[in-house]
């Protein structure tokens, strides 16, 4: 496995908000981290990256493990090293991701510079190879310009650029598309994807779309109020979710000949990590399955299928038993 | 850019003819005139009228007014009434004086004053933070003049240190450097940690820590770049203002310059040096604000564009 989490917990001062958080992801995969706002999607990108000290989060318990490395009480300094150089990490919005007051240019070029060693003039050549490859127009010439001068889509792809510069192994992408038009996020999906297979690096995928996940994701993991709701491969999620919050997720999703009032919004809204209860499923309150235990004791992740689902009244199980073999 | 300058420079006409014309009448309006300075004890008063007549001080105000303003735009300054020469003499003699003062002293804040500002941010709610913010609010609540003759008491007259006052020799420069700059600090330092602040909280700063680039030279190379520019715009509106404020730090230090000089023409009623010298003291705050525009859009692409 290239990153393996295992039993990640994280704090930010006394507040718990990532309840023993598990998944993995290969080389030439795609893993889909999905929920929805508030379910600790972002922070677990920033817990990988070593960035959650930043804002102060602390991890409590659990493991990541990179190609062999324990990253979890990593040392700053050495993660310093890792960060841009074997995980690189696209943030959410490459309007204001950019620093607006340098050259595009000398923002890829600070990655091989910094992390391959490169000369000015060599980390140039670099940059404008790359920036050419991810299908930039005039890429010496865009290396010129400052960010307020291209469009979003070309922004998020000179960030991707940076995450390139210095051949990362591992690329967490923290909703890359969601600030970028329609058309726009097509083509940001499919430069991921190609990446991935073309040069057999991990791609940690964060988002709410289940659009894309559907579309390039290998695996889902699917996260809810700071714990693994449900998480496995993508087909079987799609076709027979198990956990009651994947398939109202999924039933979220327009399709074509879809019955006008077919589309289904899930009621209610993610508790606060304030009111993150213990002992229960904290998606209970909202799910129309829930019973008595639901409210009382919390559901341990076990294998439904190929699945890991964390719910006492998994659904979909009558229609496809010979799935509890595995 | 050129085009920019030129046209911010054109729009400074109307605004210098403006604040000449606020001068003018300001100081006419004040009780008394040059020619009680001139004349002998014990004069007639047609004596009083041929001198009156001889500066013009009997025509209309408007005038008077056309007449110098005219003189000025061609670069005479006229005569000064009571100290008896060129009033571009007398400001040419003072000006240099003023000038390195004021330099100075705006190197000694801005250096100190952008320092304090960015080792606060970086320690931001430390006590570190706090100690030297608090050490710069505490400096930017007492005057000018206060600050200089309490060095003086400390540095020349009990450790004797430093000459007490004038012009000989670089020593004599320190205590009003010190003094006009430790104002100036403050301000700067103040500015700078809440441009830092505001810098280091931006989307671009968590990515660059994610390409894994040393804190500090996110902080000196990014965030101070961005942090500066709110910065020297403040600088160059501050250069007028250390302009006029070394007029009390100059008096306190018994220093030539144009703050002495406009001082000592106040009392006489030197209409002409009065002139002049305010309206230097006003150019400064213009020159600055232009300043202030240029090197802000030299500093931001984005503003650069926007000018085009």
């Amino acid at each position: 496995m290239l990153m393996e989490v295992k039993d990640l917990s994280l704090s930010i001062g006394k507040v718990a908000l990532l309840d023993r958080v598990s998944f993995a992801v290969d080389r030439g995969q795609v893993l889909g981290l999905v929920g929805e706002s508030g379910s600790g999607k972002s922070l677990t990108a920033l817990a990988l990256t070593g960035l959650v000290r930043r804002i102060g989060g602390r991890i409590t318990g659990g493991s990541i493990v990179f190609d062999g490395q324990e990253l979890s009480d990593l040392p700053e300094p050495a993660y310093r090293k890792l960060r841009g150089k074997r995980i690189a990490f696209i943030t959410q919005n490459p309007m204001s991701a950019l620093d607006a007051l340098k050259t595009i240019g000398d923002q890829v070029d600070q990655v091989s510079r910094l992390h391959l060693g490169l000369s000015r003039k060599a980390a140039r050549a670099h940059t404008v190879d790359i920036l050419t490859r991810l299908r930039i127009p005039e890429a010496a010439t865009v290396a010129r310009a400052y960010p307020h001068q291209l469009s979003g889509g070309m922004k998020q792809r000179v960030v991707i650029a940076m995450a390139l510069a210095a051949d990362a192994d591992l690329i967490i992408a923290d909703e890359p598309t969601t600030a970028l038009d329609v058309t726009v996020q097509a083509q940001i999906v499919m430069i991921l994807s190609e990446l991935v297979r073309k040069r057999n690096i991990g791609l940690i995928l964060i988002t709410h779309d289940m659009g894309v996940v559907a579309q390039i994701c290998d695996k889902v993991c699917v996260l809810y109020a700071g714990r693994v709701a449900e998480s496995g491969p993508v087909g079987q999620l799609f076709d027979a979710p198990r956990h009651p919050y994947s398939a109202a997720l999924i039933g979220c999703i327009p399709r074509e000949g879809m019955a006008t009032g077919a589309l289904k919004g899930i009621p209610g809204t993610v508790p606060s990590a304030l009111n993150y209860g213990a002992e229960c499923c904290r998606f209970a309150s909202r799910c129309s399955r829930a019973d008595a235990l639901c409210h009382t004791t919390r559901p341990l992740p076990h294998a439904q299928g190929a699945a890991w689902v964390a719910c006492h009244h998994p659904q979909g199980i009558a229609a496809q038993p010979e799935a509890l073999d595995v | 850019m050129l085009g920019f300058a030129i046209r911010r420079i054109l729009m400074l006409v109307p605004v210098f003819l403006a604040v000449s014309v606020i001068i003018f009448l300001m100081i006419h309006m004040l009780p008394g005139d040059p020619i009680d300075n001139l004349l002998r004890i014990g004069a007639g008063p047609d004596q009083r009228a041929a001198l009156t007549e001889k500066y013009g001080l009997d025509r209309p105000l408007y005038e008077q007014y056309l007449y110098w303003i005219g003189n000025v735009v061609q670069g005479d300054f006229g005569n000064a009434i009571v100290q008896r020469r060129p009033v571009a003499s007398l400001i040419g003699q003072a000006l240099p004086y003023s000038l390195t003062l004021g330099g100075l002293a705006l190197l000694v804040s801005t250096v100190l004053g952008v320092t304090v500002g960015i080792i606060a941010a970086s320690f931001k709610g430390s006590w570190l933070d706090q100690g030297l913010m608090g050490g710069v609010l505490f400096g930017s609540m007492l005057p000018n003049f206060w600050i200089g003759l309490l060095l003086i008491l400390v540095f020349s007259v009990s450790l004797g240190w430093t000459p007490v006052s004038g012009a000989r020799g670089w020593e004599s420069l320190i205590l009003p450097v010190v003094t006009i700059g430790l104002g100036g600090t403050a301000l700067v330092a103040r500015v700078t940690r809440v441009a830092m602040i505001d810098a280091q909280g931006r989307d671009f700063v968590m990515l660059l820590h994610a390409k894994g680039v040393h804190p500090a030279v996110i902080q000196l190379r990014h965030v101070l770049r961005h942090a500066l520019i709110p910065v020297v715009t403040i600088l160059a509106l501050r250069i007028g203002w250390i302009m006029g404020g070394a007029v009390t730090v100059e008096v306190v230090f018994a220093r030539p310059g144009l703050g002495s000089l406009l001082i000592k023409s106040l009392n006489q009623h030197d209409y002409p040096v009065v002139q002049a010298s305010l309206l230097i003291l006003a150019m400064a705050v213009l020159l600055g604000t232009l300043l202030g525009d240029l090197l802000q859009a030299a500093m931001d692409p984005r503003i650069r564009d926007n000018l085009k």
